[in-house]
């Protein structure tokens, strides 16, 4: 057991690529942290410097009190998941489990109950004789947790474990990772792009951009309380409606408080289509062009007359001038018909004109 | 294909009949030759039957030699052949995973270079570079000797080639595991690289043993004595008489023998040594 601090920790790669620009995090003992962001946003760089697999060129790394930069990562006592799981192809399933151990000298009948231990709580225990070539992609992804458990580390990492798995099975391995880490009480850091597992799974999220931190936190509360509008336009899906307040439309209906503010957001579900205004709300004339129904919800794609209202924000962009309105069950408007919708004064996210600066209304 | 099906088999089985006709028969003229009495075949009277002196001429090829006056037993020759060709075998093997080894996964000076120099030799086989080589080995006391015979021919680009090319191949992962497993490099080696290239290692002995087991012009440079001789050295001497008969039912046992243990090598490999050259096991 063992908290995680990342004090101000950077890594530049020869060359002057800067990959990591001075990241803080502190994850307590027994915390499943989430690290979220677009591809190339140096997430997976700085598990594998926790990993000890990169060297780290600024900062420290403290794993339970200890400074491990110039610890080799055998030595760092952690446990790692593969993308591709990385089983040893030509080691059966109990092998595979057991090699790390076996490495450590540990005596052969520890190694056994260790390693069944581990097979009973992953249903591996059938397989424990076959090869990885044998297992379907949910088996070796469990085979390769098993590896980690086995080793009863102080921190699991993941790197992006699920995204080889189809759709549905990483689903329950979501779930089924989830309350492992739960039962086992093992500090963990998980990495992935995909917001909707950093959501379910973590106590602490953090949203990285650019080699930097946009903001760590409760899942819920940086859903609720985005700090930038690249957090406001990644964690969500479909993503926040962000609009520049410039258009005198909105900026009239705000009035008073908001006036400094440069962007307005407003998430898709937070719409209703009205024909009333709210006080201190906004509302927004539409023509519907497109309408996705999922069952439950139903998603409308509307544009809006102005041009230039939305502002640029990187993953999920739309083109400008787009709005997304979630509302439930299957009625839907035409496509082409003129609506209006609206959103309550408590529903706005008020950012400033650069979209690093979230405003309090 | 389905269509007209009887024909079109009988035709392309016959078309393969015939090619291994003309691979075969001169392999059963040996066989055949090899068993019959000398006399008959100077006289140009061979049969196309076998003989029946197979026992007396294969114990004479393997125990006592022709009976001109450089005798060497035929056993004694392939005894030779076959630690040189092992030698080789498994020397180059040897010697080429580990240098392959340190060129893909070690980070030091000078490691491109290296690795352009080991490729560059790759246009310099033994016969171009025969001249030093042959002056190095003198000079080192190894004519007539199994290292002189076999060193010479180990160090090999190909093999290098082949392995790296393998280990790139092989996930980064595999290794990043490892190390968080606490193997170091020597245990990532062994317990991984190497069982991994098991199936190319099987492939790579097929086809060096039988490289080794037919080199000509190396041996022939080399040895002087008579008892270092290898089997294929072997053959041409016994050809070329001054004074005798050429005694082709021995000639011809010797060729028989010659091709045996290339023979049995393949198929005791063919296995692995298919998959090492279809499939990729990762």
């Amino acid at each position: 057991m063992a908290n995680v601090t990342l004090r101000n920790v950077r890594k530049t790669y020869t060359g002057g690529f800067e990959a990591i620009k001075g990241v803080n995090v502190d994850v307590a003992d027994g915390q499943f942290c989430v690290l979220v962001g677009p591809s190339g946003c140096g997430k997976s760089t700085l598990l594998r410097m926790v990993a000890g697999l990169e060297t780290v060129t600024g900062g420290e790394i403290d794993i339970g009190g200890r400074v491990v930069n110039q610890i080799e990562p055998a030595d760092r006592d952690i446990a790692m998941v593969f993308q591709n799981y990385a089983l040893y192809p030509h080691m059966s399933v109990y092998n595979n489990m057991a090699y790390g151990l076996r490495n450590r000298g540990m005596a052969e009948a520890e190694i056994k109950t260790r390693v069944e231990e581990a097979a009973r709580v992953l249903e591996l225990s059938a397989m424990l004789e076959r090869k990885p070539r044998q297992l379907s992609g949910g088996q070796r992804q469990r085979v390769a947790m098993g590896r980690a458990i086995v080793r009863q580390p102080k921190v699991f990492l993941f790197d992006e474990p699920l995204s080889n798995l189809d759709a549905k099975l990483r689903i329950s391995m979501r779930v089924e990772i989830r309350k492992l880490q739960r039962r086992l009480n093992v500090t963990s850091i998980y990495v992935t792009h995909d917001q909707l597992e950093a959501m379910t799974l973590a106590d602490i999220l953090v949203v990285m951009n650019g080699g930097q931190v946009e903001q760590v936190g409760n899942p819920l509360a940086i859903y609720e309380k985005p700090a930038t509008t690249f957090v406001a336009s990644f964690i969500g899906a479909p993503p926040m409606n962000l609009m520049s307040t410039r258009p005198d439309e909105i900026k009239s209906q705000l009035g008073g408080s908001a006036t400094d503010a440069g962007i307005v957001g407003i998430r898709p579900e937070d719409f209703a289509i009205t024909d009333q205004t709210p006080a201190g709300g906004v509302a927004l004339p539409l023509t519907v062009e497109a309408i996705e129904r999922v069952g439950a919800e139903t998603f409308v794609y509307g544009s809006r007359q102005h041009e230039d209202q939305r502002v640029a924000a990187t993953p999920g962009e739309l083109p400008p001038g787009e709005i997304i309105v979630r509302i439930p069950g299957t009625e839907a408007p035409a496509i082409g018909a003129k609506i209006r919708v609206a959103a309550v004064r408590q529903k706005l996210h008020l950012f400033s004109g650069d979209g690093r600066t979230r405003i309090e209304a | 294909m389905v269509e007209d099906e009887g024909i079109r088999r009988y035709v392309a089985h016959f078309i393969l009949w015939i090619g291994i006709a003309i691979v075969a028969f001169p392999v059963y003229i040996a066989i055949v030759a090899s068993t019959q009495d000398n006399a008959l075949i100077a006289n140009g009277q061979m049969s196309l039957l076998p003989g029946g002196h197979f026992f007396e001429v294969y114990y004479q090829t393997i125990f006592v030699g022709t009976s001109g006056s450089t005798r060497e037993p035929v056993g004694n020759m392939m005894l030779n052949s076959l630690v040189m060709a092992l030698a080789i075998a498994i020397g180059k093997i040897a010697i080429s995973i580990i240098s392959a080894y340190a060129i893909v996964y070690f980070r030091f000076p000078f490691r491109m270079s290296i690795f352009w120099i080991i490729f560059i030799t790759l246009m310099l086989p033994v016969e171009v570079r025969i001249y030093p080589t042959y002056k190095i080995v003198a000079d080192l006391h190894m004519l007539d000797s199994y290292a002189g015979l076999a060193l010479p021919l180990i160090a090999s680009a190909t093999a290098t080639l082949l392995f790296r090319q393998f280990f790139m191949t092989v996930p980064d992962e595999l290794l990043e595991a490892s190390r968080i497993d606490g193997a170091g490099p020597l245990r990532f080696f062994w317990d991984t690289l190497l069982p991994l290239s098991r199936t190319n290692m099987a492939a790579l002995f097929v086809i060096l043993f039988i490289l080794g087991w037919n080199q000509y012009l190396w041996p022939l440079l080399i040895t002087t004595r008579d008892d270092m001789q290898t089997i294929q050295v072997g053959i041409r001497k016994m050809i070329t008489t001054t004074d005798a008969l050429t005694e082709w039912p021995i000639v011809m046992a010797t060729a028989v023998l010659a091709m045996l243990p290339p023979v049995f090598v393949v198929v005791a490999m063919q296995k692995l040594f298919v998959r090492g050259l279809v499939e990729t096991e990762k």
